[in-house]
Protein backbone atom coordinates (compact mmCIF):
# COMPACT_ATOMS: atom_id res chain seq x y z
CA UNK A 1 0.00 0.00 0.00
CA UNK A 2 1.53 3.52 -1.34
CA UNK A 3 2.51 5.67 1.91
CA UNK A 4 3.92 9.36 1.93
CA UNK A 5 6.71 8.59 4.04
CA UNK A 6 7.66 11.01 7.22
CA UNK A 7 10.84 11.65 8.52
CA UNK A 8 12.03 12.73 11.69
CA UNK A 9 14.76 15.28 12.16
CA UNK A 10 14.91 16.47 16.18
CA UNK A 11 11.88 17.53 17.35
CA UNK A 12 10.53 18.08 13.95
CA UNK A 13 9.04 15.80 11.33
CA UNK A 14 9.50 16.37 7.80
CA UNK A 15 7.30 15.54 4.53
CA UNK A 16 7.96 15.73 1.22
CA UNK A 17 4.65 15.36 -1.37
CA UNK A 18 6.00 13.75 -4.41
CA UNK A 19 3.64 12.23 -6.01
CA UNK A 20 0.18 12.98 -7.40
CA UNK A 21 -2.06 12.16 -4.54
CA UNK A 22 -5.66 10.75 -4.65
CA UNK A 23 -7.46 11.62 -2.08
CA UNK A 24 -7.77 8.25 0.03
CA UNK A 25 -3.39 9.14 0.17
CA UNK A 26 -3.97 12.56 0.69
CA UNK A 27 -6.55 11.19 4.44
CA UNK A 28 -3.69 8.71 5.06
CA UNK A 29 -1.37 11.41 5.32
CA UNK A 30 -3.40 13.13 7.55
CA UNK A 31 -3.79 10.35 9.69
CA UNK A 32 -0.35 9.20 9.88
CA UNK A 33 0.99 12.60 10.08
CA UNK A 34 -1.25 13.47 13.19
CA UNK A 35 -0.58 9.82 14.93
CA UNK A 36 3.51 10.67 14.53
CA UNK A 37 3.14 14.23 15.92
CA UNK A 38 2.01 12.50 19.32
CA UNK A 39 3.88 9.27 18.96
CA UNK A 40 7.20 11.69 18.82
CA UNK A 41 6.05 14.19 20.34
CA UNK A 42 7.01 16.69 17.66
CA UNK A 43 7.34 20.65 17.70
CA UNK A 44 7.04 21.33 14.44
CA UNK A 45 6.13 19.58 11.10
CA UNK A 46 7.79 20.77 7.83
CA UNK A 47 5.74 19.67 4.44
CA UNK A 48 7.30 20.47 1.14
CA UNK A 49 5.50 20.68 -1.51
CA UNK A 50 8.02 21.67 -4.62
CA UNK A 51 7.06 18.74 -6.55
CA UNK A 52 3.37 19.04 -6.51
CA UNK A 53 2.68 20.73 -9.45
CA UNK A 54 -1.62 20.88 -8.21
CA UNK A 55 -2.88 21.74 -5.61
CA UNK A 56 -6.74 21.61 -5.53
CA UNK A 57 -9.71 22.57 -2.69
CA UNK A 58 -9.27 18.98 -1.39
CA UNK A 59 -5.59 19.26 -1.00
CA UNK A 60 -5.56 22.88 0.01
CA UNK A 61 -8.25 21.53 3.10
CA UNK A 62 -5.98 18.64 4.08
CA UNK A 63 -3.39 20.74 4.39
CA UNK A 64 -5.18 23.16 6.44
CA UNK A 65 -6.11 20.02 8.37
CA UNK A 66 -3.28 19.16 9.31
CA UNK A 67 -2.15 22.69 10.16
CA UNK A 68 -5.19 22.88 12.67
CA UNK A 69 -4.83 19.20 14.08
CA UNK A 70 -1.21 20.43 14.47
CA UNK A 71 -1.48 23.02 16.49
CA UNK A 72 -4.22 21.47 18.82
CA UNK A 73 -0.88 18.90 19.83
CA UNK A 74 1.25 21.82 20.28
CA UNK A 75 3.35 21.69 17.04
CA UNK A 76 3.68 24.32 14.44
CA UNK A 77 3.30 23.60 10.98
CA UNK A 78 4.62 25.35 7.73
CA UNK A 79 4.30 24.80 4.11
CA UNK A 80 6.87 25.02 1.93
CA UNK A 81 7.92 25.52 -1.70
CA UNK A 82 4.84 26.25 -3.40
CA UNK A 83 5.67 26.56 -7.12
CA UNK A 84 4.63 30.27 -8.56
CA UNK A 85 1.98 28.39 -11.29
CA UNK A 86 0.44 26.67 -8.15
CA UNK A 87 -0.25 30.27 -6.14
CA UNK A 88 -1.50 31.80 -8.92
CA UNK A 89 -4.01 29.17 -9.41
CA UNK A 90 -5.02 28.99 -5.71
CA UNK A 91 -5.69 32.55 -6.02
CA UNK A 92 -8.10 32.04 -9.02
CA UNK A 93 -9.84 29.88 -7.39
CA UNK A 94 -10.11 31.58 -4.53
CA UNK A 95 -8.70 29.12 -1.96
CA UNK A 96 -6.71 31.13 0.80
CA UNK A 97 -5.24 28.09 2.73
CA UNK A 98 -6.03 29.97 6.01
CA UNK A 99 -4.27 28.89 9.13
CA UNK A 100 -1.51 27.47 7.13
CA UNK A 101 1.50 29.03 7.30
CA UNK A 102 3.99 28.97 4.37
CA UNK A 103 7.48 29.42 3.54
CA UNK A 104 9.64 29.65 0.87
CA UNK A 105 12.10 26.78 0.69
CA UNK A 106 13.22 24.44 3.38
CA UNK A 107 15.67 26.23 5.00
CA UNK A 108 13.09 29.26 5.52
CA UNK A 109 10.48 27.04 6.91
CA UNK A 110 13.33 25.49 9.02
CA UNK A 111 14.11 28.83 10.51
CA UNK A 112 10.71 29.81 10.75
CA UNK A 113 9.90 26.62 12.94
CA UNK A 114 12.82 26.53 14.97
CA UNK A 115 12.15 30.53 16.16
CA UNK A 116 8.52 29.73 16.65
CA UNK A 117 9.70 26.23 19.39
CA UNK A 118 12.11 28.98 21.06
CA UNK A 119 9.40 31.74 21.49
CA UNK A 120 6.93 29.39 23.09
CA UNK A 121 7.30 29.43 27.37
CA UNK A 122 7.85 26.39 29.19
CA UNK A 123 4.58 24.58 30.19
CA UNK A 124 4.88 25.00 33.67
CA UNK A 125 1.08 24.63 34.42
CA UNK A 126 1.35 21.03 36.30
CA UNK A 127 -2.22 20.66 37.48
CA UNK A 128 -0.84 17.20 39.79
CA UNK A 129 2.35 18.56 41.25
CA UNK B 1 -16.35 7.16 -29.48
CA UNK B 2 -12.87 7.64 -29.25
CA UNK B 3 -10.80 9.32 -32.03
CA UNK B 4 -7.74 11.00 -32.37
CA UNK B 5 -9.03 14.25 -30.88
CA UNK B 6 -11.31 12.94 -28.49
CA UNK B 7 -10.91 10.50 -25.83
CA UNK B 8 -13.70 9.78 -23.22
CA UNK B 9 -11.85 8.65 -19.52
CA UNK B 10 -14.10 6.82 -16.73
CA UNK B 11 -14.76 8.61 -13.20
CA UNK B 12 -15.45 5.76 -10.83
CA UNK B 13 -12.72 5.34 -8.65
CA UNK B 14 -9.73 8.03 -6.33
CA UNK B 15 -7.64 6.81 -8.72
CA UNK B 16 -9.24 7.83 -11.95
CA UNK B 17 -9.29 11.48 -10.96
CA UNK B 18 -5.82 11.13 -10.37
CA UNK B 19 -5.64 9.52 -14.07
CA UNK B 20 -7.35 12.22 -15.18
CA UNK B 21 -5.65 14.97 -14.21
CA UNK B 22 -2.07 13.11 -15.87
CA UNK B 23 -4.01 12.76 -19.08
CA UNK B 24 -4.87 16.79 -19.17
CA UNK B 25 -1.52 17.60 -17.90
CA UNK B 26 -0.27 15.32 -21.20
CA UNK B 27 -2.66 17.30 -23.60
CA UNK B 28 -1.72 20.49 -22.32
CA UNK B 29 1.88 20.00 -22.38
CA UNK B 30 1.21 19.20 -25.99
CA UNK B 31 -0.74 21.71 -26.80
CA UNK B 32 2.31 24.07 -25.83
CA UNK B 33 0.22 25.59 -22.89
CA UNK B 34 2.44 27.59 -20.35
CA UNK B 35 2.57 26.47 -17.07
CA UNK B 36 0.46 28.29 -15.74
CA UNK B 37 -1.92 27.62 -18.16
CA UNK B 38 -1.56 24.22 -17.37
CA UNK B 39 -2.18 24.36 -13.93
CA UNK B 40 -4.95 26.03 -13.91
CA UNK B 41 -6.63 23.77 -16.07
CA UNK B 42 -5.39 20.34 -14.43
CA UNK B 43 -6.63 22.18 -11.31
CA UNK B 44 -10.32 22.96 -12.94
CA UNK B 45 -10.06 19.28 -14.16
CA UNK B 46 -9.02 17.89 -10.28
CA UNK B 47 -12.15 19.97 -9.10
CA UNK B 48 -14.58 18.82 -11.22
CA UNK B 49 -13.68 15.01 -11.76
CA UNK B 50 -13.73 15.13 -7.73
CA UNK B 51 -17.68 16.69 -8.08
CA UNK B 52 -18.41 13.98 -10.83
CA UNK B 53 -16.94 11.13 -8.10
CA UNK B 54 -18.29 12.52 -4.73
CA UNK B 55 -21.93 14.11 -5.52
CA UNK B 56 -22.36 12.33 -9.06
CA UNK B 57 -22.32 8.96 -8.10
CA UNK B 58 -19.68 8.46 -10.75
CA UNK B 59 -19.59 9.63 -14.60
CA UNK B 60 -16.94 10.44 -17.30
CA UNK B 61 -15.21 13.04 -19.08
CA UNK B 62 -14.50 13.69 -22.29
CA UNK B 63 -10.93 15.01 -22.87
CA UNK B 64 -11.25 16.84 -26.85
CA UNK B 65 -8.27 18.52 -28.64
CA UNK B 66 -9.94 21.52 -30.15
CA UNK B 67 -8.30 23.07 -33.57
CA UNK B 68 -9.72 26.02 -34.91
CA UNK B 69 -7.72 27.73 -37.45
CA UNK B 70 -4.47 29.10 -36.24
CA UNK B 71 -6.14 28.27 -32.21
CA UNK B 72 -5.99 25.89 -30.45
CA UNK B 73 -7.64 24.45 -27.34
CA UNK B 74 -9.09 22.09 -24.97
CA UNK B 75 -12.29 20.81 -23.66
CA UNK B 76 -13.22 18.87 -21.19
CA UNK B 77 -16.95 17.72 -20.58
CA UNK B 78 -17.63 16.52 -17.92
CA UNK B 79 -21.31 14.12 -17.09
CA UNK B 80 -23.00 11.80 -14.38
CA UNK B 81 -25.88 10.94 -13.97
CA UNK B 82 -26.53 11.94 -10.02
CA UNK B 83 -28.94 13.99 -8.26
CA UNK B 84 -28.25 17.19 -10.15
CA UNK B 85 -27.30 20.50 -8.59
CA UNK B 86 -30.79 22.12 -7.27
CA UNK B 87 -29.67 25.88 -7.53
CA UNK B 88 -26.87 26.57 -9.87
CA UNK B 89 -27.00 30.00 -9.61
CA UNK B 90 -26.11 30.06 -5.74
CA UNK B 91 -23.11 27.35 -6.19
CA UNK B 92 -21.67 29.48 -8.70
CA UNK B 93 -21.93 32.01 -6.86
CA UNK B 94 -20.19 30.59 -3.42
CA UNK B 95 -16.83 30.76 -5.28
CA UNK B 96 -15.05 28.53 -3.01
CA UNK B 97 -16.81 27.07 0.22
CA UNK B 98 -14.28 24.86 2.51
CA UNK B 99 -16.91 23.19 4.11
CA UNK B 100 -18.22 20.94 1.60
CA UNK B 101 -21.56 21.06 -0.20
CA UNK B 102 -23.48 20.26 -3.33
CA UNK B 103 -21.14 22.56 -6.47
CA UNK B 104 -17.65 22.85 -4.29
CA UNK B 105 -15.17 24.53 -6.02
CA UNK B 106 -17.48 25.18 -9.42
CA UNK B 107 -17.15 28.98 -9.01
CA UNK B 108 -13.67 28.86 -8.47
CA UNK B 109 -13.28 26.22 -11.21
CA UNK B 110 -15.40 28.68 -13.85
CA UNK B 111 -12.45 31.72 -12.73
CA UNK B 112 -9.72 29.33 -14.16
CA UNK B 113 -11.09 28.49 -17.87
CA UNK B 114 -12.09 30.53 -20.94
CA UNK B 115 -15.76 28.84 -21.63
CA UNK B 116 -17.99 27.63 -19.14
CA UNK B 117 -20.94 25.73 -19.26
CA UNK B 118 -23.29 23.70 -16.86
CA UNK B 119 -26.24 22.46 -17.13
CA UNK B 120 -27.76 20.31 -14.65
CA UNK B 121 -31.19 18.58 -13.60
CA UNK B 122 -32.46 17.53 -10.28
CA UNK B 123 -32.88 13.78 -10.69
CA UNK B 124 -31.06 13.44 -13.86
CA UNK B 125 -27.81 14.16 -13.40
CA UNK B 126 -25.45 17.20 -14.21
CA UNK B 127 -23.05 18.18 -17.20
CA UNK B 128 -20.03 20.92 -17.01
CA UNK B 129 -18.20 21.48 -19.80
CA UNK B 130 -14.75 23.54 -19.42
CA UNK B 131 -12.65 24.97 -22.42
CA UNK B 132 -9.35 26.40 -22.33
CA UNK B 133 -8.05 28.54 -25.66
CA UNK B 134 -3.80 28.86 -26.25
CA UNK C 1 -18.53 27.99 -70.54
CA UNK C 2 -17.09 25.94 -73.56
CA UNK C 3 -14.24 28.17 -73.17
CA UNK C 4 -13.27 27.16 -70.37
CA UNK C 5 -13.04 23.85 -69.99
CA UNK C 6 -10.88 23.44 -72.55
CA UNK C 7 -8.43 25.60 -70.50
CA UNK C 8 -8.23 23.10 -67.70
CA UNK C 9 -7.23 20.21 -70.60
CA UNK C 10 -4.30 21.84 -71.88
CA UNK C 11 -2.94 22.81 -69.03
CA UNK C 12 -3.10 19.32 -68.18
CA UNK C 13 -1.91 18.06 -70.88
CA UNK C 14 1.20 19.98 -70.64
CA UNK C 15 1.74 19.72 -66.69
CA UNK C 16 4.69 17.72 -67.07
CA UNK C 17 6.57 20.56 -69.01
CA UNK C 18 4.82 23.28 -68.00
CA UNK C 19 6.26 21.97 -64.11
CA UNK C 20 9.41 21.49 -64.97
CA UNK C 21 10.16 24.81 -66.61
CA UNK C 22 8.41 26.50 -63.53
CA UNK C 23 10.71 24.92 -60.92
CA UNK C 24 13.32 25.57 -62.89
CA UNK C 25 12.75 29.20 -63.02
CA UNK C 26 12.53 28.85 -58.84
CA UNK C 27 15.94 27.59 -58.86
CA UNK C 28 17.75 29.43 -60.89
CA UNK C 29 16.25 32.10 -58.99
CA UNK C 30 17.24 31.62 -55.86
CA UNK C 31 21.15 30.08 -56.05
CA UNK C 32 22.25 29.01 -53.02
CA UNK C 33 25.73 28.85 -52.16
CA UNK C 34 24.78 25.82 -49.61
CA UNK C 35 24.53 22.79 -51.22
CA UNK C 36 22.58 20.94 -48.74
CA UNK C 37 20.01 23.30 -48.53
CA UNK C 38 20.11 24.03 -52.30
CA UNK C 39 18.95 20.08 -52.24
CA UNK C 40 16.42 20.34 -49.44
CA UNK C 41 14.73 23.75 -50.97
CA UNK C 42 14.91 21.96 -54.45
CA UNK C 43 12.89 18.97 -52.74
CA UNK C 44 10.24 21.35 -51.59
CA UNK C 45 9.63 23.45 -54.51
CA UNK C 46 9.30 20.57 -56.25
CA UNK C 47 6.77 18.75 -54.19
CA UNK C 48 4.89 22.43 -53.58
CA UNK C 49 4.91 23.15 -57.78
CA UNK C 50 3.76 19.90 -58.33
CA UNK C 51 0.50 19.97 -55.48
CA UNK C 52 -0.10 23.54 -56.82
CA UNK C 53 0.01 22.74 -60.68
CA UNK C 54 -2.63 19.62 -59.42
CA UNK C 55 -4.71 21.86 -57.37
CA UNK C 56 -4.66 24.61 -59.98
CA UNK C 57 -5.82 22.03 -63.04
CA UNK C 58 -8.78 20.87 -60.87
CA UNK C 59 -9.65 24.24 -60.28
CA UNK C 60 -9.54 25.18 -64.24
CA UNK C 61 -11.69 22.25 -64.72
CA UNK C 62 -14.00 22.81 -62.23
CA UNK C 63 -15.42 26.26 -64.92
CA UNK C 64 -15.58 28.21 -62.22
CA UNK C 65 -12.61 30.85 -63.06
CA UNK C 66 -14.56 33.93 -61.93
CA UNK C 67 -14.42 33.55 -58.48
CA UNK C 68 -11.40 32.45 -56.32
CA UNK C 69 -13.25 32.53 -53.04
CA UNK C 70 -15.55 29.83 -54.30
CA UNK C 71 -15.51 26.13 -53.23
CA UNK C 72 -13.75 24.86 -55.95
CA UNK C 73 -10.70 26.91 -55.17
CA UNK C 74 -10.51 26.24 -51.54
CA UNK C 75 -7.75 23.52 -51.74
CA UNK C 76 -5.48 25.81 -53.66
CA UNK C 77 -6.29 28.47 -51.36
CA UNK C 78 -5.37 26.43 -48.12
CA UNK C 79 -1.79 25.01 -50.19
CA UNK C 80 -0.84 28.93 -50.64
CA UNK C 81 -1.88 30.18 -47.08
CA UNK C 82 0.10 27.44 -45.28
CA UNK C 83 3.27 28.28 -47.57
CA UNK C 84 2.79 32.24 -47.64
CA UNK C 85 2.58 31.90 -43.73
CA UNK C 86 5.73 29.51 -43.54
CA UNK C 87 7.92 31.64 -45.80
CA UNK C 88 6.67 34.84 -43.85
CA UNK C 89 8.21 32.92 -40.62
CA UNK C 90 11.18 32.39 -41.93
CA UNK C 91 11.46 35.71 -43.08
CA UNK C 92 11.36 35.55 -47.14
CA UNK C 93 10.40 38.65 -48.09
CA UNK C 94 7.24 39.55 -50.02
CA UNK C 95 8.80 39.78 -53.46
CA UNK C 96 10.40 36.49 -53.19
CA UNK C 97 7.31 34.60 -51.80
CA UNK C 98 4.58 36.02 -54.09
CA UNK C 99 7.33 35.44 -57.07
CA UNK C 100 6.61 31.69 -56.12
CA UNK C 101 2.83 32.53 -58.66
CA UNK C 102 4.59 34.90 -61.30
CA UNK C 103 6.81 33.05 -62.41
CA UNK C 104 4.55 29.86 -63.53
CA UNK C 105 2.95 33.18 -65.91
CA UNK C 106 5.50 32.07 -68.57
CA UNK C 107 5.90 28.43 -69.15
CA UNK C 108 2.31 28.20 -68.43
CA UNK C 109 1.39 30.97 -70.84
CA UNK C 110 4.07 29.71 -73.83
CA UNK C 111 2.20 26.46 -73.74
CA UNK C 112 -0.96 28.01 -74.08
CA UNK C 113 -0.14 29.95 -76.81
CA UNK C 114 1.30 27.04 -78.90
CA UNK C 115 -1.76 25.34 -78.33
CA UNK C 116 -4.54 28.15 -79.50
CA UNK C 117 -2.03 29.55 -81.65
CA UNK C 118 -4.54 28.95 -84.84
CA UNK C 119 -7.36 30.88 -82.87
CA UNK C 120 -7.00 34.27 -81.85
CA UNK C 121 -9.85 35.05 -79.77
CA UNK C 122 -9.44 31.76 -77.25
CA UNK C 123 -5.72 32.56 -77.45
CA UNK C 124 -6.75 36.08 -76.08
CA UNK C 125 -9.51 34.48 -74.06
CA UNK C 126 -6.94 31.97 -72.16
CA UNK C 127 -4.39 34.06 -71.71
CA UNK C 128 -6.49 36.24 -70.04
CA UNK C 129 -8.34 34.00 -67.59
CA UNK C 130 -5.10 32.63 -66.68
CA UNK C 131 -3.44 35.83 -66.07
CA UNK C 132 -6.33 37.33 -63.79
CA UNK C 133 -6.39 33.43 -62.19
CA UNK C 134 -2.73 34.10 -61.43
CA UNK C 135 -3.06 37.88 -60.04
CA UNK C 136 -5.75 36.86 -57.92
CA UNK C 137 -3.71 33.95 -56.71
CA UNK C 138 -0.56 36.48 -56.27
CA UNK C 139 -2.50 38.53 -53.67
CA UNK C 140 -3.76 36.03 -51.85
CA UNK C 141 -0.21 34.92 -51.20
CA UNK C 142 0.09 38.96 -50.28
CA UNK C 143 -2.86 38.51 -47.91
CA UNK C 144 -1.72 35.62 -45.99
CA UNK C 145 2.12 36.67 -45.75
CA UNK C 146 0.71 39.76 -44.30
CA UNK C 147 -1.00 37.35 -41.59
CA UNK C 148 2.12 35.73 -41.03
CA UNK C 149 4.53 38.82 -40.00
CA UNK C 150 2.16 40.08 -37.93
CA UNK C 151 2.23 37.01 -35.66
CA UNK C 152 5.94 37.77 -35.97
CA UNK C 153 5.48 41.01 -34.93
CA UNK C 154 2.71 39.81 -32.09
CA UNK C 155 5.13 37.33 -30.56
CA UNK C 156 7.79 39.92 -30.48
CA UNK C 157 5.92 42.41 -28.79
CA UNK C 158 5.23 39.57 -26.31
CA UNK C 159 8.53 39.05 -26.11
CA UNK C 160 9.90 42.42 -25.35
CA UNK C 161 6.63 42.67 -22.86
CA UNK C 162 8.69 40.13 -20.54
CA UNK C 163 11.98 41.91 -21.16
CA UNK C 164 10.31 45.33 -20.30
CA UNK C 165 9.73 44.79 -16.63
CA UNK C 166 12.85 43.44 -15.12
CA UNK C 167 13.05 42.05 -11.62
CA UNK C 168 16.00 43.90 -9.36
CA UNK C 169 17.52 42.68 -6.45
CA UNK C 170 17.67 45.24 -3.70
CA UNK C 171 19.66 43.39 -1.05
CA UNK C 172 19.78 40.20 0.12
CA UNK C 173 16.22 38.82 0.53
CA UNK C 174 14.64 42.17 -1.08
CA UNK C 175 13.22 42.13 -4.52
CA UNK C 176 12.27 45.02 -6.69
CA UNK C 177 9.91 45.56 -9.37
CA UNK C 178 9.58 48.85 -10.91
CA UNK C 179 6.88 48.51 -13.45
CA UNK C 180 6.85 51.01 -15.97
CA UNK C 181 4.07 51.80 -18.47
CA UNK C 182 0.23 50.23 -18.51
CA UNK C 183 -0.92 47.50 -17.14
CA UNK C 184 -3.11 45.06 -19.20
CA UNK C 185 -4.55 42.01 -18.59
CA UNK C 186 -2.06 40.02 -20.69
CA UNK C 187 0.93 42.13 -19.41
CA UNK C 188 -0.19 41.88 -15.64
CA UNK C 189 0.00 38.63 -15.78
CA UNK C 190 3.48 38.06 -17.59
CA UNK C 191 4.88 40.77 -14.83
CA UNK C 192 2.55 38.23 -11.98
CA UNK C 193 4.59 35.10 -13.16
CA UNK C 194 7.64 36.55 -13.55
CA UNK C 195 8.12 38.32 -10.13
CA UNK C 196 7.12 34.97 -8.63
CA UNK C 197 9.55 33.10 -10.55
CA UNK C 198 12.05 35.38 -8.68
CA UNK C 199 11.34 35.32 -5.74
CA UNK C 200 10.88 31.63 -5.63
CA UNK C 201 14.67 31.28 -7.19
CA UNK C 202 15.74 34.16 -5.19
CA UNK C 203 14.32 32.69 -1.79
CA UNK C 204 13.53 36.46 -1.59
CA UNK C 205 10.97 37.43 1.03
CA UNK C 206 10.16 41.01 0.23
CA UNK C 207 9.11 42.05 -3.05
CA UNK C 208 8.81 45.94 -3.44
CA UNK C 209 6.34 46.71 -6.68
CA UNK C 210 7.13 50.16 -7.56
CA UNK C 211 3.95 51.69 -9.87
CA UNK C 212 5.81 55.18 -10.04
CA UNK C 213 6.09 54.42 -13.90
CA UNK C 214 2.54 53.37 -14.13
CA UNK C 215 0.13 56.17 -15.14
CA UNK C 216 -3.50 54.80 -14.48
CA UNK C 217 -4.54 52.55 -11.66
CA UNK C 218 -7.66 51.91 -11.63
CA UNK C 219 -10.28 48.39 -10.47
CA UNK C 220 -8.59 46.22 -12.74
CA UNK C 221 -4.90 47.01 -12.11
CA UNK C 222 -5.46 47.34 -8.92
CA UNK C 223 -6.77 43.51 -9.01
CA UNK C 224 -3.76 42.28 -10.88
CA UNK C 225 -1.68 44.00 -8.14
CA UNK C 226 -3.74 42.47 -4.98
CA UNK C 227 -3.58 39.13 -6.74
CA UNK C 228 0.03 39.15 -7.48
CA UNK C 229 0.70 40.38 -3.62
CA UNK C 230 -2.00 37.33 -2.67
CA UNK C 231 0.28 34.70 -4.91
CA UNK C 232 3.50 35.98 -3.36
CA UNK C 233 2.14 35.62 0.36
CA UNK C 234 0.89 31.97 -0.47
CA UNK C 235 4.24 31.26 -1.51
CA UNK C 236 5.40 32.89 2.24
CA UNK C 237 6.84 36.03 0.65
CA UNK C 238 5.10 39.47 1.26
CA UNK C 239 5.32 42.06 -1.16
CA UNK C 240 4.86 46.08 -0.81
CA UNK C 241 3.72 48.35 -2.84
CA UNK C 242 5.31 52.12 -3.09
CA UNK C 243 5.25 54.75 -6.21
CA UNK C 244 1.84 55.81 -5.26
CA UNK C 245 1.30 58.93 -6.65
CA UNK C 246 -0.98 61.26 -4.86
CA UNK C 247 -4.00 60.81 -8.18
CA UNK C 248 -3.67 57.31 -7.51
CA UNK C 249 -4.47 57.30 -3.88
CA UNK C 250 -7.11 59.81 -4.51
CA UNK C 251 -8.82 56.84 -7.27
CA UNK C 252 -8.13 54.33 -4.96
CA UNK C 253 -10.40 56.03 -2.33
CA UNK C 254 -13.00 57.10 -4.69
CA UNK C 255 -13.12 53.81 -6.14
CA UNK C 256 -12.87 52.60 -2.61
CA UNK C 257 -11.02 49.71 -4.04
CA UNK C 258 -9.95 48.04 -0.49
CA UNK C 259 -6.11 47.08 -0.27
CA UNK C 260 -6.81 44.47 2.34
CA UNK C 261 -3.24 44.55 4.46
CA UNK C 262 -1.47 45.34 1.80
CA UNK C 263 2.04 47.75 2.94
CA UNK C 264 1.96 50.66 0.78
CA UNK C 265 4.14 53.74 0.52
CA UNK C 266 5.13 56.61 -1.38
CA UNK C 267 8.33 56.24 -2.33
CA UNK C 268 10.59 53.24 -3.39
CA UNK C 269 12.74 54.65 -0.60
CA UNK C 270 10.34 54.29 2.18
CA UNK C 271 9.45 50.89 0.87
CA UNK C 272 12.88 49.98 1.04
CA UNK C 273 13.45 51.33 4.47
CA UNK C 274 10.45 49.29 5.41
CA UNK C 275 11.82 45.74 4.26
CA UNK C 276 15.10 46.09 5.69
CA UNK C 277 13.36 46.27 9.26
CA UNK C 278 11.27 43.50 8.41
CA UNK C 279 14.30 41.42 7.20
CA UNK C 280 15.53 42.63 10.53
CA UNK C 281 17.96 44.50 9.43
CA UNK C 282 19.25 48.01 10.55
CA UNK C 283 21.15 50.98 8.70
CA UNK C 284 24.17 52.51 10.90
CA UNK C 285 25.72 55.59 10.40
CA UNK C 286 29.31 55.98 10.68
CA UNK C 287 31.43 58.62 9.70
CA UNK C 288 31.89 58.34 5.78
CA UNK C 289 35.88 56.90 4.79
CA UNK C 290 37.90 60.31 2.97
Amino acid sequence: MEQIPILKMGSILLVSIQVDMHDRLAMQLQNDLTEKIVSSSARGVLIDISSLGMVDSFIGQMLSNIAGMSRILDAETVVVGMQPAVAITLVELGLTLKGVRTALNVEQGMDYLKSFASSQPENFIDEYS
Amino acid sequence: MNTPNRCVLDIRTETDVVVVRQKVRAVAVDLKFSLVEQTKMITAASELARNVLNYGGGGSVAVEVLIHGTRNGLRLTFEDQGPGIPDIATALKDGFTTGGGLGMGLGGAKRLVNEFEISSRVGEGTRVVITRWK
Amino acid sequence: MQQQNPLGEIVRQHEADILADWIKEQLERDRSPNTRISLVREAEVRELCKNFLQHFIQGLQSGQTHNLQGPEWSELRNLLSVFSRDRALQGYTPTETASFIYLLKKPLFARIGQTLAKNSDSLYQAIWTTNDLLDGLGLQVMEAFQKGREEVISRQQQEMMELSTPVVKLWDGILALPVIGTLDSARSQAVMESLLQTIMETGSKIAIIDITGVPTVDTLVAQHLMKTVAAARLMGADCIISGIRPQIAQTIVHLAIDLGGISTKATLADAFRLAMQRAGMNIVSQPARA
